[in-house]
């Protein structure tokens, strides 16, 4: 399994964020997320604009094997989606961290990032 | 959990093994999409030995055989050759699949599903006494499956033989025949693990890509062959479930296990083929309507040839050309076309 950036914090359900320089968060899933998933077939991504709570069902991603939702790690608005996903789902297989992001949202309360798992913590946890 | 003999092989190559049935076997190697489509374009090698072989030896294996299955192995006696069947019970009542194989010399094999080992150990033996057949499962039997366009070229590199669908080729070491679950041109051959590790590690000295189990549910899907314990059960007749087509009654003084319950069979449900150009999978379990019908999904993927959402269901019979379902609560458009994909979506 590749190592989990050290700048992301994670809900145990394996959704990643990251705090950009603006402000925003961008939200993925883990590399360990896709691995139990398999081959990405289809995503079916939030519209922009949409509100969105803390741990509420907000995309889904679906393997050959399986589909899951992915969870919010923070409430806030959609600001941005990854169009590129919707013709290349297989994106989130080989670059989960970078060019597989899902979703970007301008937070409501920047605070409830605390809520959420670091990397280590992440890490020990999906590994059980 | 049981193990091949290609168990450390797997490990040792990225497999991500998996509880089947009972066998630690590889899902994948990584990106069951690239093996499926390695499969399609070029050739690829499976390791099936978790599946089950039976030898029979002495009696009147033809007789024997004629009652057991409702395909006729009087079609395959004049060569060495291969038949597929569904083994039923009194009630007509699909116990499982399988090919029997003529050896020669009026000697047969059976290769059946894993799952159903021991029930079909008690099945043939129950049933091979008033013949005065024995019957000798195989415990550590090899069986390797190359699969894909260039599966003959790579085996030519070992056997100059000739092979049509369907037939066999023995030595003292292999059987190979001419047979597969992909829809390509392929082998598969059976020997002692000796041979059999001797040959795997050929093919991958060769370049041949192993390939995993759910690779080979796509591929098998996509070219409109069921799948025991998906597509049909103990709960289901051959005609149900798309396997008419096996139902021998040329010999009409022929009489096999389930023949009579069979020939009254009002049910008509068919086992279909589906495709929906919609974004999502409908998977098994899922409901199919149509006005004046409905059905069940009992197959459903991404196909990774056509790039959609394929699958089976099983249908009233007087299904229209197209119908719909429900793929996480919105309403869809399903086609409705014969199983085999391969031919259909071509």
């Amino acid at each position: 399994m590749a190592k989990v950036p050290s700048n992301l914090k994670f809900l145990d359900s394996h959704e990643w964020a990251r705090v950009e320089d603006d402000g925003t968060v961008t939200v993925g899933i883990s590399d360990h997320a896709q691995e139990l998933l398999g081959d990405i077939v289809f995503v079916e991504l939030p519209e922009i604009g949409k509100e969105i709570s803390q741990s509420s069902d907000i995309a889904i991603v679906e393997s050959v094997k399986a589909a899951s939702d992915v969870y919010s790690p923070l409430s806030g608005e959609v600001t941005e989606i990854n169009e590129a996903l919707n013709d290349n789902p297989e994106i989130i297989n080989s670059s989960p961290y970078e060019d597989g992001w899902f979703f970007k949202i301008k937070p409501q309360d920047i605070s409830e990032m605390e809520k959420l798992l670091d990397a280590a913590a992440y890490e020990s946890s999906s590994e059980g | 959990m049981n193990k091949t003999y290609l168990n450390e092989f797997h490990s040792a190559h990225n497999g991500n093994l998996v509880d089947f049935s009972g066998w630690e076997m590889p899902i994948n190697y990584g990106s069951q999409i690239n093996e499926h489509n390695e499969v399609r374009a070029n050739v690829g090698v499976f390791d099936v030995s978790h599946m089950a072989v039976f030898d029979f030896l002495g009696g009147n294996q033809v007789e024997f055989l004629r009652k057991l299955l409702p395909n006729d192995v009087n079609k395959i006696l004049n060569a060495k050759r291969a038949l597929y069947s569904p083994l039923l019970n009194e009630n007509g009542r699909i116990l499982d699949d399988l090919i029997v194989y003529h050896t020669g010399n009026n000697n047969f094999r059976i290769i059946s599903n894993c799952a159903t080992k021991q029930q079909n150990k008690l099945w043939f033996n129950e049933n091979a006494k008033q013949f005065g057949v024995e019957v000798n499962f195989q415990e550590n039997a090899s069986i390797i499956a190359i699969q894909g366009p260039n599966s003959a070229k790579i085996l030519s590199s070992l056997y100059s033989i000739d092979l049509k669908n369907f037939h066999i080729y023995q030595d003292d070491e292999v059987m190979i025949a001419r047979t597969g679950y992909t829809g390509e041109i392929g082998f598969e051959i059976i020997s002692n693990q000796e041979k059999g590790l001797k040959l795997w590690n050929h093919f991958i000295s060769k370049d041949v890509r192993p390939i995993g189990l759910a690779a080979r549910d796509t591929l098998r899907l996509e070219a409109g062959l069921n799948l025991y314990g998906s597509d049909m059960s103990i709960d289901n007749h051959p005609y149900e479930s798309n396997l008419g087509w096996t139902i021998d009654n040329t010999d009409t003084n022929r009489a096999y296990i389930g023949k009579e319950s069979i020939a009254n069979e009002t049910n008509t449900k068919k086992l279909v083929g589906f495709y929906t150009e919609e974004r999502g999978v409908l998977r098994a379990g899922s409901k199919v309507y149509f006005p004046g019908g409905e059905g069940v999904v009992t197959s459903g993927t991404w196909s990774p040839t056509f790039k959609k959402n394929i699958g089976f269901c099983r249908v009233d019979a007087n299904y229209p050309a197209q119908g719909n379902a429900l793929l996480r609560d919105k309403e869809i458009n399903l086609h409705f076309c014969e199983t085999n994909f391969l031919k259909h979506l071509k």
